[in-house]
């Protein structure tokens, strides 16, 4: 693509994830050359053996783009989140993660010692016998050794630093990586701010057949053989499609799978589940105030999970309500 | 909890019966607490939850939906969409541990001044039960998290020295 041309800078960094986003950046093949024909690769931990240190030399916006996936849990990630800010020119939300959370704010739902407790105490696969928890400073004979702080609220990019573009999708499919590297290199990039990506939902992509929407009762994928061919929410199954952008090529409905909502919201949503809930219960077939309750009981026992899956660090309540010492909300005394 | 706690209520009333009644109410000059201020919707279908949302996590307290009996709604049967998705907003606030009784959902017709009057002191006497929400402040970090980065940078700061 460039003949001669100076190279552009590129940097990859993750945070609070799984490691997917990474492997999808591979997803684009070969096209990956291309990529390293245009960026020279400044810096990519999980790819590169490159250093915190030499990003830190760096001068303010000499990365050209930076694409950052995951969210911001502890203090290490939030360090790093203002440097790769600090030192690029365009900051890209990369993957559900950054974006709104994804699998990792769900940890929103439960406080931080909760959490501690789960991982490092309780796991049935764990053998930690005297109790070792992580702390974020030990004193040792030759100083203080210090790991990151871990927080209680996991933050997604923007809540944390400004973000250029975000790019949806758990991870990102390796198609609509390449057109938004295409759109950077031809800078045709859309208005900052703004989701990469198409503005239809899940639904515009879903080959099964759409009729009136009518729900008596909820079914768990486990709980009924859908019709290949009719949609799946008509069939008493919760699929997200009809909230989600589209971008995946509706993948799981085709092998009879509901859409998660992986995707994330499409343009002008504030609040992802709150779209989808409110879709999905004016469809509820009853008129009776106490049957509505029990369809909805009965049928999606998980509220939170089924409809923040992917969103709930950056829905507008952000996480379940922290018991505080003081029987509510704790005191914040970091004015940030 | 201190006696003197007003709770902040955000109401959304339909134009064709509730809003009326709040009117009405008022020209009647019936008397009930000032805590809600009304937003005029065209009809309780209208009701985003995202908007029950927003208005907690900004500072609400409480929340109150009013809208026209059902069978009388002004668009033949949103207010039963209403209804509903009142059903599944409350099974999502438990969910992430807010009292679901700080949303509450009447039916009010414009001839129910007296009603809404009555509704409104009901509710407002019941978030106040509940206390205070101070939704923000469930998500701002305690005075650690900016030791924790100085402590990086200065550490960093260290260890570009050595090389």
């Amino acid at each position: 693509m460039s003949e001669g041309k100076a190279k552009g800078k590129l940097a990859l960094y993750w945070a609070a994830s799984c490691g997917g986003c990474e492997i999808a950046v591979l997803g684009i093949d070969t096209k990956i050359l291309d990529v390293a024909e245009n960026f020279d690769i400044v810096f990519w931990p999980c790819a590169t053996d490159g250093k915190v240190r030499d990003v830190e030399k760096m001068a303010d916006g000499e990365i050209d783009v930076c694409l950052f996936n995951g969210g911001i849990r502890t203090s290490e990630q939030e360090y790093m989140a203002r440097l790769m800010r600090q030192k690029s020119k365009v900051l890209v939300a990369f993957g559900s993660c950054a974006h709104e959370g994804c699998i990792p704010g769900l940890s929103n739902l439960d406080s931080k010692e909760s959490c501690f407790k789960t991982v490092y105490h309780d796991s049935p696969s764990l053998d930690n016998p005297q109790g070792t928890v992580p702390r974020t400073v030990t004193e040792v004979p030759e100083g203080k050794l210090h790991l990151p702080l871990y927080y209680d609220t996991l933050k997604t990019l923007d809540q944390t630093v400004p973000v250029d573009y975000y790019l949806p999708g758990c991870p990102p499919e390796a198609d609509r990586i390449w057109d938004a590297i295409v759109a950077i290199l031809e800078q045709k990039l859309p208005e900052p701010g703004s989701i990469i990506g198409s503005d239809t939902t899940v639904c515009d992509d879903c080959p099964r057949t759409r009729e009136e929407k009518k729900i008596k009762k909820f079914y768990r994928t486990w709980q009924i053989k859908p019709d290949p061919d009719k949609c799946l929410l008509e069939q008493g199954i919760l699929c997200c499609g009809i909230a989600t952008r589209a971008g995946c090529g509706a993948l799981c409905p085709q092998v009879n799978s509901p859409c998660i909502g992986c995707y994330g919201p499409n343009n002008g949503v504030e609040d992802y589940g709150a779209r989808l809930f409110s879709a999905v219960a004016s469809v509820i077939d009853s008129q009776d105030p106490k049957e509505i309750d029990a369809i909805i009981k009965d049928g999606i026992p998980d509220p939170a999970g089924s409809f923040y899956r992917f969103s709930l660090a950056h829905s507008l309540l952000r996480r379940s309500k922290l018991k505080g010492k003081d029987g509510g909300a704790k005191v914040a005394a970091d004015a940030s | 909890m201190s006696d003197n706690f007003e709770p902040k209520i955000v109401g959304f009333m339909c134009n064709w019966c509730s809003y009326r009644a709040a009117d009405l109410a008022g020209s009647a000059r019936i008397k009930y607490p000032p805590n809600v201020r009304i937003i005029r919707v065209m009809c309780s279908g209208r009701m985003d939850p995202a908007f029950v949302l927003k208005a907690l996590s900004l500072g609400a307290d409480g929340v109150m939906l009013a809208g026209c009996h059902p069978g009388e709604c002004h668009y033949i049967d949103q207010n039963y969409k209403a209804m509903r998705r009142y059903y599944m907003l409350k099974h999502m606030l438990r969910a992430v541990g807010v009292e679901e009784d700080r949303v509450r959902l009447v039916w009010r017709s414009a001839a129910e001044g007296e009603q809404l009057a009555q509704a409104v002191t009901e509710f407002v006497a019941d978030v106040k039960k509940l206390g205070p929400l101070e939704w923000p402040d469930n998500w701002e970090e305690n005075g650690q998290r900016l030791k924790a980065l100085e402590d990086i940078v200065k550490e960093h700061q260290e260890a570009m020295e050595v090389n």
